[in-house]
């Protein structure tokens, strides 16, 4: 009976030091950095191991592959080059339906705005199930490094990345709170806009995610508004642990509504009820004022008005393009090779999502800041919209497409067909004229 | 999105699909996939207003004739092993293996791809492209921007080039002696990479 006291002191001892070791490790590379806005570098020398598993995995399946001679299912790359196939021709060809044929086909298979929708399919393969259609037992060793992966990532990654989470956002809620006590001055934003960044900063640890940001010069700048395209709920955090903004949206019941209450007792954001986001007129006047108070932060909005998959921009709302002050355009790239950070609300709710966030290897991303535009004189809001779109997508790399965002849940104009078939007639019937001229 | 033999495993017959038209288990899953995405209503069959959801199909002006191509045998809807065969046709063709004359055609050689793109023309399906039918497909490749005389006349020529019996209509044999050009290699390889 007395030789287990002495066993279960010694084990009780144990997980108090290992606890013990494990916050202070936590406190010391993970939360002092980032209240600071330091980096030890660590997640770059983790990103670059990370890179270099991921060509050896890719390699093995293309050689596994080849072995047992199954074709390898290789995705649809960007780009559609297919009309340059009816350039060279002159007269008309019985073959000529052929070039309808197969784009309707290939439509069939896969449309463009479809894709856009769902998420972008890998070269390489990233050691997730998730992201690779080809991945079948091809070798031992590479099925132990996947399930190797699998320990790691829910095994030490995620209980870390959560514990991370649960920190950053019970110490938003606590510190605007306080903060909201104090009277509104000088004192009171700056402090503010401390504890804002820190917080975000702990969340963008807490999913590991590895940000490069270019051209900070052109940052937003107070009674502003800052226009970004829109992947994820992710894109939030990345953009404000870099500056500080007034956030836009609807106020939502539960955790995330108390967030949202806390957060506007620090500073002030535009949060709507339910009923007043269908009044346009409201929410422009709400908008229109904050910008013009110069002590007031710029506003953050998205246009594109739902997630698209990073590959596109696609068409931008113009309400806020309306508003009349200056556009800060910013564009965001993920790079698919860490982990997928779309979101496909249709598939996965948002908790589920974040599980997957935090069980993914990084979230490995580039900000640009682009310099900041302006309405131009006889330019309407959508022409303005769509010269702000285009910038973006050219910085980002990503394609521009005309499409609306809106077409995720809901039918095609005939002016698109039209377009087709003036494309086509003036090709064959401008040489016809030519010849009957000869 | 989950692991291939989770999905194939839905599909029944998925063997034999497979053996017919020559798809990998990697292409079969994605084809069920979109074939799922599709089908809005999941009742396991596409009917032909799932395939005028599709904006791209919708804006290609022969969009109405490939989406017939798959309801070609009278029925209305189509299952998912109609909708594979059919796309199996644009497979690239293994050209290098000497064929076995006493198979059957296999579904993506050259001649199934031909006598693919011969249905979108031949809309009676009385075996044989007429003068009327191809100005229809002319006009609906072109519809407002040339006038009916410019149609016409590229219709008399073509008829021209290609009847060689003189009976102003264009059967399957003609058509396929037509030259082809690259448009077919390029059908293979375009879809191949899907």
């Amino acid at each position: 009976f007395q030789d287990f006291n002495p066993f279960d002191n010694l084990l009780c001892i144990l997980l108090g030091i290992s606890f013990t070791v494990w916050f202070t490790l936590l406190l010391v590379f993970i939360i002092v950095p980032a209240i600071f806005g330091v980096s030890f570098g660590i997640r770059q020398l983790y990103m670059k191991t990370l890179l270099k598993i991921f060509e050896w995995a890719t390699r093995r399946i293309e050689r596994g592959a080849k072995d047992k001679n199954h074709p390898l299912h290789k995705p649809y790359s960007n780009g559609d080059g297919s009309n340059r196939d009816l350039d060279s021709a002159s007269e008309f060809e019985m073959s000529d339906i052929f070039y309808f044929c197969r784009r309707g086909v290939e439509s069939i298979m896969d449309d463009e705005v479809t894709k856009r929708f769902s998420a972008e399919e890998l070269e390489s393969w990233n050691l997730l199930t998730r992201s690779n259609y080809n991945f079948q037992h091809i070798s031992l060793r590479l099925t132990v490094l996947w399930g190797l992966g699998v320990v790691i990532r829910y095994g030490f990654l995620l209980p870390l990345r959560v514990t991370l989470a649960f920190t950053g956002v019970g110490l938003l809620v606590v510190l605007t709170s306080i903060i909201g006590f104090l009277p509104n001055g000088r004192t009171k934003n700056f402090l503010s806009e401390k504890v804002h960044l820190m917080c975000y900063r702990i969340c963008v640890r807490a999913l590991t995610a590895i940000i490069t940001y270019h051209d900070s010069e052109n940052k937003p700048k107070n009674g502003g508004i800052c226009v970004a395209n829109h992947t994820s709920p992710i894109d939030v955090i990345i953009l404000a642990s870099d500056g500080c903004y007034a956030m836009v949206g609807q106020i939502h019941g539960g955790l995330m509504g108390v967030i949202q209450k806390s957060m506007v007792k620090a500073c002030p954001h535009i949060w709507f009820e339910r009923s007043e986001v269908k009044d346009r007129h409201l929410v422009a006047k709400r908008l229109s004022d904050h910008v013009e108070d110069k002590t007031k932060l710029p506003i953050l909005i998205f246009p594109e008005g739902t997630c698209i998959n990073n590959t596109s921009v696609m068409m931008f709302k113009k309400g806020s393009f309306e508003i009349g002050s200056t556009v800060y355009p910013v564009a965001i790239k993920y790079d698919p090779r860490f982990g997928d950070a779309f979101w496909n609300s249709s598939q996965f709710g948002m908790v589920s999502y974040l599980l997957r966030m935090m069980s993914s290897w990084a979230i490995v991303c580039s900000v640009w800041y682009l310099p900041p535009m302006s309405r131009e004189e006889g330019e309407d809001a959508v022409q303005f919209a769509n010269r702000v779109k285009a910038a973006i997508a050219r910085q980002g790399g990503l394609v521009d497409l005309l499409w609306d965002g809106g077409l995720k849940r809901g039918k095609v104009k005939d002016t698109f067909k039209e377009e087709q078939q003036k494309l086509y007639s003036k090709m064959l019937v401008g040489t016809q004229e030519d010849r009957s001229r000869s | 999105m989950g692991s291939t033999n989770s999905t194939l495993s839905k599909i029944p017959n998925v063997e034999e699909l497979m053996r017919e038209t020559g798809f990998s288990p990697a292409h079969i899953v994605r084809l069920y996939d979109r074939f799922e995405s599709l089908d809005k209503e999941k009742t396991g069959h596409l009917r032909p207003e799932d395939f005028g959801a599709i904006n791209r199909l919708a804006m290609n002006p022969i969009g109405d004739r490939i989406i017939g191509a798959f309801f070609s045998s009278g029925q209305d809807t189509v299952d998912f092993h109609s909708f594979v065969r059919i796309l199996a046709h644009f497979r690239p063709a293994e050209n290098n293996r000497p064929r076995d004359p006493s198979l059957p055609e296999p579904v993506n050689s050259r001649i199934s791809k031909l006598k693919f793109a011969f249905q979108l023309y031949d809309l009676d399906k009385d075996g044989k492209i007429s003068r009327a039918e191809l100005l229809q497909v002319l006009r609906s490749m072109m519809e407002m921007q040339v006038t009916e005389e410019q149609l016409e006349s590229i219709a008399d020529r073509t008829i021209q080039e290609a009847d060689l019996d003189r009976d102003d209509a264009i059967s399957f044999e003609e058509f396929r002696k037509v030259p082809l050009g690259d448009t077919l290699t390029l059908t293979q390889q375009r879809v191949a990479s899907k």
